[in-house]
């Protein structure tokens, strides 16, 4: 489920990655992403997006974008 | 924070400054004990925070313990100011020649602490200020020299005190400085502090606050006075409403949602930061509207905890619509305020456009919160437009919606305009 | 203190450090000082030495950056928790530095009241505590003041008018008021919302009297303490050329004794301290209280007006 005003959008070549899981933990300052067996997006988290785009610059270019709700624009490498 | 009138003198007796001969009681056989220990007559005496005791019917003269007993009664179940008391204090009564008043607080223009000492003890060292300045003495001490003896004997001096009392009262005003600074008060006062037919002297009344932000450091003598963690100690009791707000603050450590107070309107305010929040009160009051409540946003707060405030003020009853106002942020970011409002709406079953009568908040990633307010139809501000024009046009919305105050709807009363909620020293 | 420092307090030479450089807001702080153009030589966190914070090097103790760096920096941002605060302006006094601005909030009045007393015996002045800082408007900015470099130079255009505040946003929202009607500002110092401060608005008022740039005055204010009296009595003995408008938020307080909103300082205890009472000593010494920002700009024309005309 995406957030009210933000979503991520993964590509699924990465969702199994552990290793960037990791990066994507450790980079988000308000905690979206755990790492599990691969990349999981905490969704109570989503709206708390700060538009910081650490996590794009920690994942492959073109993998991960921040999809922002409220104007169709998204973050992206 | 405040101390009671018995903690304060168990502060006053261990710095070793004399007292007149008394007990604290919970209950109305404790106090008849007391009583009779001291044998003789006694004065009970109600221990609330609030000023105004006397007039309340909180004092009471008692000839036998019996009597004491009957007084304490009376007192235990009498509210004074909102509070209950915590207990009454068995006080002998002795013969008094002279009352005198010594007190220290902090000069805000000298910044420095100061003495302020008076042969008119007994009643308001205010009016004493007001009928009979030159009977008060005044005199700054250092903070970080040692203290010496010579600061008070020259206060005690310049009002014309001089002989064995100018002797005896220099180390009790002294006295009073060292535990002032040792204990991180903001006042210590003894009033009256009284001249005995014998000569000597005690403290009759004490009132002592201490600094919220030394609370820490003073660990040591709260635990001692058995003063909990939990015990704010403020002015008034704080409403179910302020207790929840308190709550949403504290659960989460990013950013401020502070000082929620309760009023009783009909215009909800999510407002920062504080000097914002004050103006912007006043602002909404001089244009006519009725405040459901005051806080003060701030330091960038969460998305989750700028919703959680508003879902607070949402949802008190007699709330039509809330004002989203500040002053131009740097810290705060408007996104994120824009997101937490508008999400409270969302969750409570409501449409943000008609909800959320105004938002005015410039600043800090301003572009990207009117993005976020404009497409949920939000009205908003930047910074052209004043914050008291966004307040005038905020009351007028809800003039529009609803005319009149809400009902207020808990126990405890929430904060009025009209009605003061403490008074200082008082003579007993 | 060279001769520039009796006239401003901060100028385009102005060189300092900051203290607890390595904490969160601390290092969002230089960043938006250094953009701004301050000059930043150095920052102390103990046991940090030898890292850097946006190239601005770190060092143990104060002491051993002036070593370092070679010279005592002109002045401190303090930005260290509240039990550490009285060592760190403690440590920067004793090193020399003249110009110290307390950002930390919560300070208890004991330890404000020991700093500003050393202070003076040693001649540096502090601004704060609980404090945004001070800014020169396009020149240089020392503290949060105003945020990041582009939203400061955003509400603060260069120009004749000098602000102090006891609120560090009302600061911003005043000067960005100044600023859009076309008066700049030309200091604004927010001066902290504690009970007890460093420097008073009197006590600054003497850097503006000096400073030619400076043709008005306006203050925010709020209920609590003296120093609005202590003002007006500074204003009329000394007969100031300047021009001043005030605005007093809280005025609600007033049917509210004992109960505390806004900052620290903000209280009221006794008659002296209410709105009031404050409005009434402001208006006798012929400053003029306005009731809304917006009207600010107006008001002071209309004074500097009547000034030019007399």
């Amino acid at each position: 489920m995406p957030g009210t005003f933000i979503d991520v959008e993964l590509d699924d070549s990465v969702r199994g990655d552990r290793e960037l899981a990791a990066k994507l933990e450790e980079a988000c300052p308000v905690d979206i992403y755990a790492s599990g067996e691969g990349v999981e997006v905490v969704e109570e988290n989503l709206d708390e997006c700060v538009l910081c785009e650490l996590c794009i610059k920690a994942a492959p270019p073109g993998k991960l974008r921040v999809r922002k709700l409220y104007d169709g624009t998204a973050l992206e490498a | 924070m405040r101390f009671y009138e018995y903690e304060s003198r168990r502060i006053l007796a261990r710095e070793g400054i004399p007292l007149s001969k008394h007990g604290f009681a919970r209950s109305a056989e404790e106090a008849k004990r007391v009583a009779a220990e001291i044998e003789g007559p006694v004065v009970i005496k109600s221990q609330v925070l609030s000023g105004g005791r006397m007039k309340a019917g909180g004092v009471k003269f008692a000839d036998t313990p019996e009597e004491a007993e009957a007084h304490a009664r009376e007192i235990l179940q009498l509210e004074i100011g909102g509070h209950m008391p915590r207990g009454v204090l068995v006080d002998a009564r002795a013969a008094i020649k002279q009352e005198y008043y010594a007190g220290v607080i902090y000069d805000g223009v000298r910044k420095r602490p100061t003495f302020v000492f008076s042969d008119m003890g007994g009643i308001d060292i205010e009016e004493v200020a007001d009928t009979n300045p030159e009977r008060i003495g005044r005199g700054h001490f250092s903070t970080i020299l040692p203290h010496m003896d010579f600061r008070a004997k020259d206060v005690i001096a310049s009002i014309g005190i001089t002989g064995s009392e100018l002797n005896r009262l220099t180390p009790i005003l002294s006295k009073l400085a060292r535990l002032f600074l040792k204990y991180d008060m903001t006042l210590a006062e003894i009033n009256p502090l009284a001249q005995l037919e014998d000569g000597t002297f005690v403290a009759v009344d004490a009132h002592m606050d201490l600094e919220n932000e030394a609370r820490p450091r003073q660990r040591e003598l709260l635990e001692e006075l058995g003063v909990g963690d939990e015990e704010t100690r403020e002015a008034r009791e704080p409403t179910e409403f302020e207790i929840r707000g308190e709550q949403i603050d504290a659960v989460d450590h990013r950013g401020v949602a502070g000082n929620v107070t309760e009023f009783d309107g009909n215009l909800g305010l999510v407002i920062g930061a504080g000097g914002g929040s004050l103006t912007l009160f006043d602002a909404v009051r001089r244009h006519g509207g009725k405040p459901a409540n005051y806080c003060e946003i701030g330091g960038n707060p969460s998305v989750s905890k700028a919703k959680n405030l508003t879902k607070l003020v949402l949802e008190k009853p007699g709330v039509d619509k809330i004002a989203v106002m500040m002053s131009i942020v740097s810290n705060t970011r408007v996104d994120i305020v824009a997101r937490g409002v508008i999400k409270a709406c969302l969750e409570l079953g409501h449409d943000p456009a008609e909800k959320i009568a105004v938002f005015r908040i410039p600043g800090a990633w301003e572009e990207e919160g009117f993005k976020i307010l404009e497409k949920y139809g939000v009205e908003y501000y930047d910074r052209s437009v004043s914050m008291h024009e966004a307040a005038r046009r905020a009351v007028e919305k809800v003039g529009a919606a609803s005319d009149g105050a809400g009902p207020s709807v808990d126990e405890h009363p929430p904060a009025t305009v009209d009605a003061g909620t403490s008074g200082e020293g008082e003579a007993p | 203190m060279s001769d520039r420092e009796h006239h401003h307090l901060i100028d385009e030479d102005t060189t300092f450090i900051v203290q607890g450089i390595t904490g969160r807001e601390a290092v969002n702080l230089t960043r938006e000082c250094l953009d701004y153009g301050s000059k930043i030589v150095g920052g102390v966190t103990p046991g940090r030495r030898g890292r850097d914070v946006h190239g601005v090097p770190v060092f143990d103790s104060v002491a051993q950056l002036v070593e370092e760096v070679g010279e005592v920096p002109d002045g401190s941002v303090v930005t260290v928790p509240p039990a550490f605060t009285r060592d760190a302006v403690f440590e920067a006094i004793e090193a020399g530095v003249a110009l110290i601005v307390i950002v930390t909030e919560r300070i208890p009045r004991q330890d404000v009241a020991q700093m500003v007393e050393l202070a003076t015996l040693r001649g540096a002045r502090i601004i704060g505590p609980n404090c945004l800082g001070i800014i020169r408007p396009g020149v240089a900015k020392m503290g949060g003041i105003g945020g990041p470099a582009r939203d400061a130079r955003k509400a603060y255009e260069p120009g004749s008018i000098g602000v102090m505040s006891r609120s560090g946003g009302m600061t911003t929202e005043i000067s960005s008021t100044l600023s859009a009607a076309g008066l700049g500002v030309s200091t604004a110092i927010s001066i902290g919302g504690d009970a007890i401060i460093g420097s008073t608005y009197a006590e600054l008022m003497s850097l503006f009297e000096a400073d030619e740039q400076t043709e008005g005055i306006v203050i925010y204010t709020e209920p609590g303490g003296r120093m609005e009296a202590q003002l007006a009595e500074w204003v009329v003995e000394n007969e100031s050329r300047l021009p001043i408008v005030a605005f007093m938020a809280g005025r609600f307080m007033d049917e509210m004794p004992g109960m505390s909103f806004g900052h620290a300082g903000t209280i009221v205890e006794g008659r002296a301290d209410t709105a009031a009472e404050k409005i009434n000593r402001l208006q006798s010494a012929g400053i003029t209280v306005a009731e809304e920002i917006s009207e600010i700009p107006d008001l002071m024309r209309e004074k500097l007006g009547q000034k030019a005309t007399a």
